[in-house]
């Protein structure tokens, strides 16, 4: 069997194990918070009786292990059961919220991803002059302002101030500024629904991606940076240079086919958080993605809910992974014939 | 500027300007035609003749909802099921800002010499969305459903003291185990929306009496209704005059601000006090601020060592610098408190009740005389128990501090507090919303067997007033109960009030009819049906 066949097979058998211990822990997790799903429901209002009557609806008198056990039985069977908390049906929503999610993780990678590894490229062409020193210095600044800091500068700047400039600026003439005003409209709040265009849903999430971008490029641009930089010491390098190749040919043709495997790690760690870790970003812009929806549903202890969305995310996580470690093996030639 | 803009608006009103002079007169002032538009209207409305618009999308950004909500009236507990029941469903009657009831599904009640039985009367032309007519079963069903012994339902404690229920055509007659002038305010409470057989094969369907349909509804997200052409109140200009609702969840309180300013929705409740009055300054809207019946509060357990002594208790009450947490905590967004939940935005208030004042002599005093042994008294606190109660909470023990008291505050998790702090540990912070009388507010949280009896108030002296006062159909002599079970609660209770907060909205200049309702943010949940939007 080829090598890379036989370690995607193992990694996913891996995977599946990991998943099953995610959800023991997941469910275990839940059990050790404070109060239950009755309580969290009724919340101030609850009496003793309303209580009572809440559990017992839910199944909450079960032990704990025996209600493990039935929602493994119904997942293994594909059912994930229906919410404690509103009795949806947990795919249906589920699969809403984790298509807003996967569409703004989508659009903030394909404008992050490109840009950052450009930027990285461009750095090394210009190492210790002032692009390099730009480029690090506005990115590290953007990654060391916490998110939902940018969220409210943006919201503020381009939903709430622009369209006061464009108002106040009466020398554009009044067909310029109507036209700015109904073409530069940022919407504060990223709401979508199905109902709305590809392009409608685009931009109204258009801040979001712009702070995702900014949260994510530093991370993957310095990593591009120092990856073909560590390649550029090499002996190869400086016989392409004495060759006199040019230096941007010699990072595209030479340097950066040897410094893939740690771009794509990282990159793929950066999506991963795209998916998974933006729930500041969506409460900030009460966009509805799973980190909301995981939130309240752990807040009112909805354990099936939670081991759904637990699930997904850390099945993510394992597959960004894997693909990182395959493409990492087929980008070098060594790992891709073993001897 | 803005008041420039006002002196403006003003001088159109009185017909020294006219409109067209006005809107170049703004755009001097940088403001667009549209906003000068606006203010016009605005001012129109002021001086009283404005007549409602048909029409329009109402979008309202509210704080306060998750993805865990449901549309069954029975699990209701914040803002935005609440904000969103509304529009689909109606109670038997509602509770107006000047706290009179008006008959919503009820055309008219009556209740016996003794207030014990109350008979309502179904309106004739009342129908469900589902196109069936509403009748008294229906409606005895709902409250059956919201009282029976497996009911999971928030109006469950205000259900007890009904004895039996029956049906006589189109009367609904409740029977009382003991007589209570104010039932028909019990029966506004949101829980209980009357549904078609009481909600009991579909509770979530969402079909009531409402003026509006549910259209689209995302848990945690968004909902939308549209208008009915078959309510019974009335056609768009008449009432419920837009063609349809949003409501927004916008839990950020940033993201509502922002929302409201660019325009993105119509009003937004829970503006922070203390961002309001920059808030205000904007042109295109305005900061709406009522003082209601809900109330910050500090709660000591009496049955519980030290808050049994009630000179303890005294030297807590005269160490809490009330005007201080108005001004600080509030931002002047609110009033002082008195020690008892009742202030004058309530029926039959005792306005002679002396209020307590700061004293840190007399705090002093009387923790001398309890003969504390000086070991820490300790506060629970959480952000989540009321916006600024970590901050209240500092504030406290610092003039405590100087008092001689020895407070110590603990800060607990938002997640758990209401199940694993409140009623449960002997001295915290929290907040009650307020009642739209004083019976339901004694009743829910200071009589020996309420469940919510919060400071565990179990005085039968207490008790016996409230069920007098309740069966008491003599105004004055029932305000003169009324005003000595403040009194007491005053003197004794483990209750330390403040602060009554106000409820903040902020609408923008383009709704028209919004005015403040004690009872409620956003005029009691009701400005879908009561505002409009200029033409």
């Amino acid at each position: 069997m080829h090598p890379v066949i036989k370690l995607v097979a193992q990694r996913i058998a891996l995977g599946i194990l990991l998943l099953f211990a995610a959800s023991i822990l997941i469910f275990a997790g839940t059990m050790m918070l404070p109060g239950d799903v009755a309580q969290q429901i009724l919340g101030q209002s609850a009496t003793p009786e309303s209580l009572a009557n809440l559990r017992a609806e839910l199944g909450l008198n079960d032990p704990p292990v025996t209600r493990y056990f039935q929602w493994l039985g119904g997942f293994l069977q594909g059912d994930l059961g229906t919410a404690l908390t509103n009795g949806r049906d947990i795919a249906d929503s589920v699969g809403t919220r984790l298509k807003n999610t996967l569409f703004l993780a989508f659009w903030a990678a394909v404008i992050s991803v490109p840009l950052a590894i450009t930027l990285g490229l461009v750095a090394v062409r210009y190492k210790n002059r002032w692009p390099d020193k730009l480029i690090s210095a506005v990115t590290l600044t953007t990654i060391s302002i916490p998110e939902f800091m940018i969220g409210y500068i943006l919201i503020f700047v381009l939903a709430i101030q622009l369209p006061a400039w464009i108002n106040a600026a009466e020398f554009l003439g009044d067909p310029m500024q109507q036209w700015l005003l109904s073409n530069f409209r940022f919407s504060s709040v990223a709401l979508i629904n199905d109902s709305m265009s590809l392009i409608d849903k685009i931009k109204s999430i258009t801040i979001p991606i712009m702070v995702l971008t900014l949260v994510v490029l530093a991370h993957m641009m310095r990593m591009t940076r120092a990856a073909i930089l560590n390649v550029m010491q090499s002996a190869y390098i400086e016989t392409a240079e004495l060759k006199g190749m040019a230096m941007l040919k010699i990072i595209r043709k030479h340097a950066f086919p040897n410094a893939i495997a740690p771009i794509v790690n990282v990159v793929m760690i950066n999506m991963a958080y795209l998916v998974v870790g933006v729930v500041v970003v969506e409460v900030v812009f009460a966009y509805p993605g799973m980190g909301q929806y995981l939130v309240d549903h752990v807040s009112k202890r909805d354990v099936p809910v939670v081991q759904a969305c637990g699930l997904i995310f850390a099945a993510v996580y394992i597959g960004l992974n894997l693909i990182a470690d395959v493409v990492s093996i087929l980008a070098n030639p060594r790992l891709r014939h073993p001897k | 500027m803005k008041n420039d803009l006002k002196h403006l608006t003003g001088e159109v009103a009185a017909g020294n300007m006219t409109r067209r002079e006005f809107v170049a007169r703004a755009a001097a002032l940088g403001v667009t035609a549209a906003v000068a538009n606006s203010m016009l209207a605005k001012q129109a409305q002021a001086d009283g003749h404005a007549t409602p618009v048909a029409g329009g999308t109402f979008r309202m950004g509210v704080q306060g909802g998750e993805s865990t909500n449901t549309q069954d009236p029975a699990t209701w507990a914040s803002d935005v099921p609440i904000a969103i029941g509304q529009l689909w469903g109606e109670t038997l009657v509602e509770v107006e800002a000047d706290g009179s009831l008006t008959g919503l599904v009820a055309e008219s009640w009556e209740g016996s010499a003794d207030a014990s039985t109350w008979t309502f009367k179904i309106r004739e032309n009342c129908m469900f969305s589902n196109g069936n007519a509403v009748t008294a079963e229906d409606v005895m069903q709902t409250m059956e459903r919201h009282s029976n012994e497996d009911s999971k339902s928030g109006a469950l404690g205000i259900m007890k003291g009904i004895k039996a229920m029956s049906v006589d055509g189109m009367n609904f007659v409740v029977e009382l185990e003991t007589g209570n002038a104010d039932l028909p305010y019990l029966m506004a409470d949101y829980h209980l929306m009357i549904q078609p057989g009481g909600g009991m094969d579909d509770p979530a369907a969402a079909i009531g009496t409402g003026a509006y349909v549910m259209e689209d509804f995302e848990p945690g997200v968004r909902a939308t209704a549209t208008r009915r052409d078959d309510y019974w109140g009335g056609d768009q200009t008449q009432t419920a005059h837009y063609d349809r609702v949003e409501v927004i969840v916008l839990n950020d309180a940033t993201a509502r601000t922002a929302a409201l300013q660019s325009g993105q929705v119509d009003t937004i409740n829970r503006v922070e006090p203390k961002i309001a009055k920059l808030l205000d300054r904007a042109p295109t809207l305005s900061v709406q601020n009522v003082s209601g019946r809900g109330h910050y509060v500090f709660i000591a357990h009496i049955d519980t060592a030290p808050f049994d002594n009630n000179d303890l208790r005294l030297a807590l009450k005269y160490a809490m610098n009330r005007q201080e947490m108005v001004d600080k905590i509030l931002q002047g967004y609110g009033g002082v408190g008195n020690d008892m939940p009742i202030n004058a935005a309530y029926p039959l208030f005792d306005d002679t009740i002396p209020q307590r004042e700061f004293s840190l002599e007399k705090a002093a005093e009387h923790y001398k005389k309890s003969g504390h042994d000086g070991s820490p008294i300790i506060l629970r606190t959480a952000d989540g128990a009321f916006p600024g109660a970590v901050d209240a909470a500092a504030l406290f023990q610092q003039s405590c501090q100087a008092a001689g008291i020895p407070l110590e505050v603990k800060r607990e998790p938002n997640d758990g507090y209401w199940s694993e702090v409140w009623n449960v540990q002997p001295f915290c912070c929290s907040y009650w919303g307020g009642r739209p009388v004083q019976d339901q507010m004694y009743a829910t949280a200071y009589l020996s067997t309420a469940d919510w009896n919060d400071t565990r108030w179990k005085r039968d002296e207490f008790d016996a007033m409230l069920l007098e006062a309740r069966a008491e159909l003599d105004e004055a002599k029932r305000k003169e109960i009324y005003s000595k079970m403040g009194r007491m609660l005053r003197e004794e209770g483990g209750l330390i009030l403040p602060m009554f907060n106000d409820f903040i909205d902020a609408v923008s200049n383009d709704v028209l009819g919004f005015e403040g309702d004690p009872n409620g943010p956003q005029m009691n949940w009701y400005a879908f049906k009561k505002t409009w939007k200029a033409a």
